[in-house]
């Protein structure tokens, strides 16, 4: 019974009259009648607003809310300023489409302009693209982006979150591409393999690894770029964006290419999307880059403006040429992304890095003291592996108190190897008092 | 106007994060030395900034957009709302699954309404834009004829009036694109189709209606040829919004097809995305299809899984949007077709005096006026005409697209628009024409009341600046 | 402009000049009016193999990309670096600004002179 059709069925009719069609039926002529649904279709009876509405709160109701959080691998619980909400979701941006008549569409042109330069600063890099679907989706085009016609055969780190691998996998399968795993140990890369396997490959193109690792840990990413490049492949590093707050960039590092899941960029959890794969590189990779590029120009009288640049990359006019297919992206989440960090500002970015730090390596230390036990040696920013004596019975025990624990993992590393393991993360919403209250709970347990 | 970095103070911010509650502890790695630039604004300013950003772009709420091929029909609020409900938008992707039973139970009624309106049998929800759609769809035929030992199959048919996205996923899929020419009525051509079907075919991408907005009345034709050579049938619902409700892809022969939620089901497209491209498919595909999928509480994988096209399950909160929308519409989804297809032919009936048509036939939900035979008398081209419109408060149609069509304006009113709307676009387009005759430069000057003029295409693309380059002298 | 006479061109809308056994390609003046202001040139690598008749790399404008084709078969021995930095030299010297240089020449295309191209353009 709901509709957005303003016309009423009199002026439909009128309307199909003054333009020689008697009813809708003669207006659908043109489809054969073998190809029409035949009845009506299995649906239910449209709604009103309110029916919509009690039937969809009753879903979201069904659903539990943790009040705090203390799982990542992936998915980041970081505040969102009140500014971020207020601004993206003026209508202007929220429903305008791709600026392609870019006379009328300045303003998503130049937040993206913005969110390029902003996304080229935190990573260190020289040029950000206009954004891609997701960190995933991210890495696997920027896997393809090292190949050429004599490197093709991509290598990734065993150390990076399962996720971020499958669908660079699945996206290999399409292309017929050979991906390669370096073994993790001891929680990292391990980088005597990484430099036999590309010694031995003529064809390697690219190794990725992620900043921090699956398992939190802050790998030597100064060594992997090294040994990378001296192979003759391209570094990729996956970062997560507020590490950058603190950690040494990409940039820094000589990394080729910086890719990563910019959901902690002013994005709700929003149970996995949608999220904000951001993309950045140096300037000699620009013709390889995938997606969308805002540039900047002059109009007529000399003014600047910005417009969609070096198109001729692009599946609408390079087709099968094309080096990627992707259309749309995630500019409303780039938005976010911008109005987030122009919020923050640089000292907020320096302060959310560290208080993610500091409030994990208190965690680490609480947990430590009650026989959970760090899985690795390896220095960790906001998530960190340990041992835990039975973790469903934990985290059971922290979801009855309507906190969500850790993420329960396979053992990858610690000496018992029939023991649990949690990997924790800590963001600025994690007071002290909430860590203590789990290290209570884990007492009670234990 | 600035940019936000230009109006950056030193010392200026905005106090968002507390003071630590725990000893400050850094990881003992190498630590970032060259700050990185980012504003440092009141969030005053900062509002201001993005207000007047706001007043330089245009949305649906602006004003008509008839941007062909785009949908950019009204985004109900109800859809904003339940999207922004914090149990939905507060789930942490990785929860146990007794804890997100609401948000599984939204996406497995949501694929019940999509599989009742393609006539497919199941969804999937990973791909998160129509083009990520189509790669999946694709992938789903590769795994399908790798999995049957059928590894000859090494070409996708495309017609020529396709979306440059089609012959991009065929290569990202990585199959080898063979172009069917369309012909005269601007359909596909049968004969070139069946000089191309072989043994090496593995499927065809087929938009339907095409893009010069017409049903191909062959269509059940076309499947049943492809079927015969062994290949899948792709349907590219890009133009869903001209058949929803009155023709569904699985009954007239189609295997698999991805849909746009930001498009045919009402979600905004957020300046650029994020989009939703879930892909419906035959049972025969099931076994291939990606990502995890909620089913009797436990999150299971099909036994083939061609993996994951994104990290989680797609972008749930479009998926919400979308849900509310199909509630909202229920049965009565073919009203959005009827309509969309009205309003087009209303628009084309209108202008035809004038306009060339390209094919000038009942078209569906939208159609292309081929400008070539005016641009050759009056050298305004449909550049030009896109321009003026902007003076009149519309948005331009796409342009330039489909190939197959010179000097093409292609319009799609969408089923959201009045007849007043209408009318009002058709004025401005009749006003435009009398211009092109008599004051052609005023067309090929326009537009003139933007906040910028035309902008220099070439010198952007000769001279890349693609970021703000901070001066270190200060 | 005027079409040199001393060059040999393709009913692809490219040039040869050969230098001794080489040949220097490069497109026409025609081709890049039609084309519009060029923004960018994808060339082959030194040592690559060209063949008559295939694409040896492309030309984008702002909004079009077009496959300039190898009139002969040979292998590449020197690329033009000042087009790959300025894409408009071609717009504004189509007949100076050469692509690639191929040797090892075994095969061509069929060429036509000045006057015949002209002809064929009109």
């Amino acid at each position: 019974m709901g509709t957005f059709i303003p016309n009423t069925k009199e002026e439909q009719l009128k309307m199909l009259n003054e333009i020689g069609y008697k009813d809708f039926d003669d207006l659908f002529k043109v489809i054969p009648e073998a190809a029409k649904v035949k009845g009506e279709l299995d649906l239910p009876e449209g709604m009103s607003e309110i029916e919509v509405d009690r039937k969809i709160q009753g879903l979201a109701n069904k659903n539990v809310i943790f009040r705090s959080i203390f799982r990542g691998a992936g998915a980041y619980n970081h505040y969102v300023p009140s500014a971020v909400d207020a601004i993206a979701n003026k209508e202007e941006f929220l429903t305008a489409y791709t600026p392609y008549q870019a006379e009328i569409s300045q303003g998503i042109l130049q937040s993206i302009f913005e969110y390029q330069t902003m996304i080229a600063e935190i990573t260190g890099m020289d040029i950000a693209n206009a954004s891609m679907y997701d960190g995933a989706s991210a890495a696997a085009e920027a896997c393809w982006m090292c190949k050429d016609r004599k490197h093709s055969t991509i290598y990734v780190s065993g150390a990076i979150d399962e996720r971020i691998l499958t669908v660079i996998n699945t996206y290999s399968f399409g292309r017929g591409s050979k991906v390669v795993v370096i073994p993790a140990k001891d929680g990292v890369t391990d980088k005597d393999a990484l430099a036999k396997a590309l010694a031995d490959d003529p064809a390697a193109s690219c190794f990725l690894m992620q900043y921090p690792n699956f398992f939190g840990i802050v790998e030597d990413a100064d060594e992997l770029c090294k040994i990378t490049q001296d192979a003759g492949a391209k570094f990729i590093m996956y970062c997560h964006p507020l590490a950058l707050g603190a950690l040494k960039s990409p940039g820094e590092i000589g990394a080729d290419i910086a890719v990563g899941e910019g959901q902690p960029l002013g994005l709700g959890l929003e149970f996995g999307g949608p999220y904000l794969g951001f993309l950045s590189t140096r300037q000699q990779y620009m013709r390889q880059i995938p997606g969308r590029l805002i540039g900047e120009t002059v109009d007529t009288r000399g003014d600047r403006g910005f417009v969609l640049t070096i198109q001729a990359r692009e599946q609408h006019i390079r087709r099968e040429k094309a080096s990627s297919n992707i259309c749309s992206n995630e500019a409303w989440c780039a938005l976010r992304a911008g109005i987030y960090l122009s919020t923050i500002g640089p000292a907020g970015y320096a302060q959310v890095a560290e208080l993610c730090s500091s409030k994990a390596h208190y965690m680490a230390e609480e947990l430590d003291k009650i026989g959970m036990k760090l899985c690795f040696k390896g220095e960790f920013w906001n998530e960190f592996a340990t041992t835990c004596p039975d973790a469903d019975k934990l985290l059971a025990a922290l979801e009855a108190k309507g906190i969500l624990g850790g993420l329960k993992f396979q053992c990858c590393g610690c000496d018992d190897s029939d023991c649990d393991c949690i990997l924790w993360c800590c963001t600025e919403l994690n007071t002290k008092e909430d860590i203590d209250e789990v290290i209570a709970i884990a007492k009670e347990v234990f | 106007m600035k940019l936000i970095f230009e109006k950056s103070i030193p010392g200026r911010g905005q106090d968002i994060f507390p003071a630590c509650d725990v000893p400050v502890k850094m990881p003992a790695a190498p630590l970032r030395e060259k700050k990185a630039h980012l504003p440092e604004i009141s969030e005053n300013e900062m509002g201001r900034h993005y207000t007047a950003l706001a007043k330089r772009a245009h949305g649906v709420n602006d004003g008509f957009y008839p941007l062909g091929s785009c949908t950019m029909k009204h985004n109900p609020r109800i859809n904003e709302k339940m999207a922004n409900l914090p149990g939905f938008a507060k789930l942490h992707p990785l929860q146990p699954a007794e804890t997100v039973q609401g948000a599984n139970e939204l996406i497995a009624d949501l694929e019940k309404m999509l599989c009742e309106i393609t006539g497919m049998d199941g969804v999937t929800f990973q791909p998160a834009a129509g083009a990520h759609g189509e790669f999946t769809g694709l992938l789903l035929i590769k795994a399908y004829h790798t999995d049957r030992g059928d590894t000859e199959r090494t070409e996708i048919l495309v017609p020529d009036a396709a979306h440059g996205t089609n012959p991009a996923s065929a290569t990202m899929a990585g199959y080898k694109t063979v172009v069917i020419k369309s012909n005269e009525n601007g359909t596909v051509d049968l004969d070139d189709l069946k000089a191309h079907l072989g043994p090496k075919t593995a499927g065809l991408m087929l938009t339907n209606p095409n893009t010069v907005g017409l049903f191909d009345p062959n269509i059940m034709e076309i499947t049943r040829l492809v079927h015969e050579a062994g290949g899948l049938c792709y349907y590219d619902g890009a133009n869903l919004n001209a058949v929803i409700g009155i023709v569904r892809p699985a009954d007239i022969g189609f295997d698999v097809i991805h849909m746009n939620l930001h498009k045919t089901f009402s979600t905004p497209h957020g300046g650029g995305g994020p989009g939703s491209g879930p892909c419906a498919y035959k049972d025969f595909l099931a076994p291939f299809a990606p990502g995890l999928v909620c089913k009797d509480g436990k999150y299971v994988r099909a036994e083939k899984s061609i993996g994951n096209m994104t990290g989680f399950y797609g972008n749930f909160l479009v998926m919400v949007k979308a849900y509310a929308y199909l509630l909202t519409i229920g049965k009565d989804v073919h009203t959005i077709a009827e309509n969309a297809v009205l309003n087009a032919n209303y628009m084309q009936e209108k202008l035809k005096d004038l306009y060339p048509i390209a094919f000038d036939t009942t078209c569906m939900h939208e159609f292309v006026i081929g400008l070539d035979p005016i641009y050759r008398k009056t050298h305004v081209s449909a550049l030009d005409v896109a321009k003026a419109l902007l003076d009149y408060g519309i948005h331009p149609p796409t342009i330039y697209f489909p190939l197959i069509v010179h000097e093409a304006l292609m319009i799609e009113p969408t089923e959201t628009e009045t007849k007043e709307t209408l009318d009002e676009a058709i004025t401005a387009f009749r006003e435009i024409y009398d211009r092109i005759f008599n004051a052609p430069e005023s067309v090929q000057m326009a537009p003139q009341t933007t906040p910028v003029l035309r902008l220099d295409d070439t010198k952007a693309a000769r001279e890349p600046h693609l970021r703000y380059e901070f001066c270190d002298c200060e | 402009m005027i079409d040199p006479k001393e060059l040999k061109y393709t009913k692809d809308d490219e040039w040869v000049r050969y230098d001794g056994e080489d040949a220097y390609i490069g497109i026409t003046d025609y081709a890049q009016s039609e084309l519009g202001d060029l923004v960018f040139v994808n060339l082959p690598e030194v040592g690559d193999s060209v063949f008559a008749g295939e694409p040896l790399g492309d030309v984008e404008s702002v909004k079009a990309v077009a496959d300039v084709f190898c009139p002969v078969t040979g292998e590449v021995i020197e690329i033009n670096e000042d087009i790959l930095d300025d894409a408009s030299l071609i717009n504004s010297n189509p007949y100076g600004s050469w692509f690639i240089k191929v040797g090892n020449i075994s095969d061509n295309v069929e060429f036509l002179t000045a006057d015949e191209y002209d002809e064929y353009r009109g």
